[in-house]
């Protein structure tokens, strides 16, 4: 990938810096917009505290609807994230540089928010306590780790704290950019969250270390958060939850809206932050090409999880079947999450054009994360609203404007604090830009004049 | 022996380098020699000594200690108060992985960090002779001399195109 154009430290810093060191009005207004959507969402979610869950459209045999939903689609978001981030690191590609902060931050905000959803379903939160403490302070009933309830917040908070971890130590190097370029208090909040860096050989060497580890460890937790989160269905009695292919099939489709949405941040930033010098055509070339790959390993396990259930010709998995594809509304959602979430974007991103076009991309990102968000819709609830055996008393679900707020508030929230880290923090490494300058170099190979890009660790 | 710390600043990284070897030529042991930068250059850019590390003991480490708070939470639990559910083996080891694993990562990614910082020798609580302009492009070169060499120094990297040296306080 060839660098556009050669840019000193301070420049780097200067654009950069631009939205952290002065506060133009565009962030102020989009920022209060977003307050105001995230005012509401807190406001049915207090409304519905003090309603009970009778506001929603829950109801039996629907147990799980928007929030359970909106959960794994968070998680989802997440996870790609630290999963770009982390190959991208390990493999040491030079385009990783202007994604992986963004990418990075973008999963911790996900996170967040999806911790939330559960939380909420609860109805009752504050009895979150009794999944961490004794039930029963005075005989000592902890609670069981057997239940699927204790393993997933602990594989969600794992991964929180990871990339939160992950997220920091890649950003000391820039906090004390912004240190030395700062006065007053700010110097004294940022000289502490800087922790004395001075940038000596022994930093940078630790600092580049910690990026191969760190990224090497978290693939791993990744892995395991998905499938965690697909266990709490598969250990179920539900029909159509637990195909042995879920725990990939849900990683899978993680990547795919998580990649799509890094898509997405990183074309709304470029505009937004007037990154044009740092985020590139190639930079959306490149991902989009690994998008495709990802969104046909999850058509895989997607024809998968279909296939098997028709294999074995079991009457109640079929039965979820025949009303996701065949009986409305389930079957126009149905077709509406396979035209958004594949037919359409996929087949556009094999053009070249399409993979180098902001609007193209910006589009088809976003089709694929509407289309994935009714995929789990369809995961979940058609499986509860059916009519199973010896059942007497059944309904189908329809959300509530409480959950319908909720779930635009969730996407409002994450962008708000996305936002609110960029005027803080930068959300492209200063260090990683810098040291790609660094290797700027080009060399003559025969006709040709060709980047000499080395980098050893 | 009263030390002093000098800081040179330079635009050029060869410059560094010439510096750095005059110094070293200079009778300037390359363990009191360091370069502060913006960016991460090069292992060996400069000249420097390559510093050693265990960063790498750390995971271990942390992941041993998540794997006992793991084993330790999941099978205290649970024998704490032996309650018998579906029939199922108080000790059912699957789900038991599940925890043990999650708190076996967690610990070698929480000990990663702690290591690196530990190995970057951060928090430091003052910058002591430092200068802005590093993070703006700048490269810096701190000798850590006696007093009586500290002319020495500060003639050598004049001589080798440092634009300023900055000295500690005597």
């Amino acid at each position: 990938m060839y660098y556009r154009r050669t840019l000193t430290e301070a420049q780097i810093n200067r654009e950069l810096l631009g939205t952290v060191l002065s506060t133009p009005l565009w962030w102020v207004v989009l920022t209060g917009l977003l307050g105001i959507v995230v005012a509401g969402m807190l406001s049915a979610i207090g409304f519905m505290f003090n309603q009970g869950l009778k506001v929603t459209g829950l109801g039996e045999p629907v147990f799980w609807g928007f929030f359970i939903t909106n959960f794994i689609f968070w998680v989802g978001i997440s996870h790609a994230g630290v999963m770009i981030s982390a190959i991208l690191r390990l493999s040491q590609a030079e385009w990783r540089r202007p994604m992986v902060r963004a990418a990075e931050t973008m999963t911790v905000f996900s996170l967040m928010c999806s911790l939330l959803m559960p939380l909420i379903h609860a109805g009752r939160p504050w009895r979150i306590f009794y999944w961490v403490f004794p039930y029963d302070w005075a005989r000592g009933i902890w609670p069981d780790v057997r239940s699927p309830l204790v393993w997933d917040p602990t594989a969600i908070i794992t991964y929180l704290t990871s990339s939160s971890l992950f997220v920091y130590t890649a950003l000391i190097p820039d906090l004390a950019v912004i240190r030395d370029r700062s006065t007053g208090w700010r110097r004294t909040v940022y000289g502490a969250l800087a922790l004395g860096w001075h940038g000596n050989p022994r930093q940078w060497k630790l600092q580049g270390l910690a990026g191969i580890l760190l990224s090497a460890l978290i693939l791993p937790v990744f892995v395991s958060v998905h499938s965690i989160v697909s266990w709490d269905f598969s250990v179920s009695l539900v029909p159509a939850w637990h195909v042995t292919v879920f725990a990939p099939y849900f990683v899978i489709g993680a990547v795919h809206s998580g990649v799509s949405a890094v898509v997405t941040l990183m074309i709304i930033m470029r505009k937004l932050y007037k990154l044009e010098n740092y985020i590139w055509e190639e930079h959306i070339d490149a991902v989009a090409r690994l998008l495709i790959v990802v969104a046909n390993t999850w058509l895989f396990f997607f024809w998968l999880d279909l296939v098997w259930a028709l294999w074995l010709k079991e009457e109640q998995e079929m039965a979820v079947w025949q009303l996701r594809m065949f009986e409305a509304p389930w079957s126009w959602l149905f077709f509406l999450f396979f035209t958004l979430g594949y037919a359409i974007p996929v087949p556009l991103w094999f053009f070249r054009k399409v993979r180098r076009s902001f609007t193209w991309m910006l589009w088809t990102s976003l089709l694929v994360n509407f289309g994935m968000f009714l995929e789990r819709l369809l995961i979940i609830v058609p499986s509860l609203a059916k009519r199973g055996p010896w059942v007497f008393d059944w309904a189908s679900y329809r959300p509530s404007p409480v959950e319908i707020t909720v779930i635009l508030g969730s996407v409002a929230l994450v962008s708000f604090l996305l936002l609110l880290f960029s005027k803080f923090f930068p959300l492209i490494p200063l260090w990683e830009e810098k040291e790609g300058q660094l290797f700027i170099e080009e060399i003559k190979v025969g006709a040709r004049v060709v980047p000499a890009i080395v980098k050893e660790h | 022996m009263a030390t002093r710390k000098l800081l040179g600043l330079f635009q050029d990284p060869e410059k560094v380098a010439e510096a750095m070897t005059a110094l070293k030529d200079g009778g300037f042991p390359g363990e009191d020699l360091d370069v502060y930068s913006g960016a991460p250059y090069p292992e060996g850019s400069f000249g420097e000594h390559d510093p050693a590390h265990r960063l790498f003991m750390f995971p271990l480490v942390g992941a041993l200690v998540g794997f006992t708070i793991g084993l330790l939470w999941t099978a205290g639990t649970q024998i704490s108060y032996p309650l018998v559910t579906g029939g199922k083996p108080l000790l059912s080891i699957p789900p038991m992985t599940i925890i043990m694993y999650e708190n076996t990562m967690l610990g070698a990614i929480i000990f990663t960090v702690l290591g690196v910082l530990f190995e970057s020798r951060l928090p430091k609580r003052s910058l002591g002779l430092y200068d802005e302009r590093i993070t703006e492009g700048y490269l810096g070169l701190v000798v850590d001399c006696p007093t009586e060499k500290a002319a020495d120094a500060e003639r050598i990297l004049t001589a080798n195109g440092a634009e300023e040296v900055k000295k500690d306080a005597a």
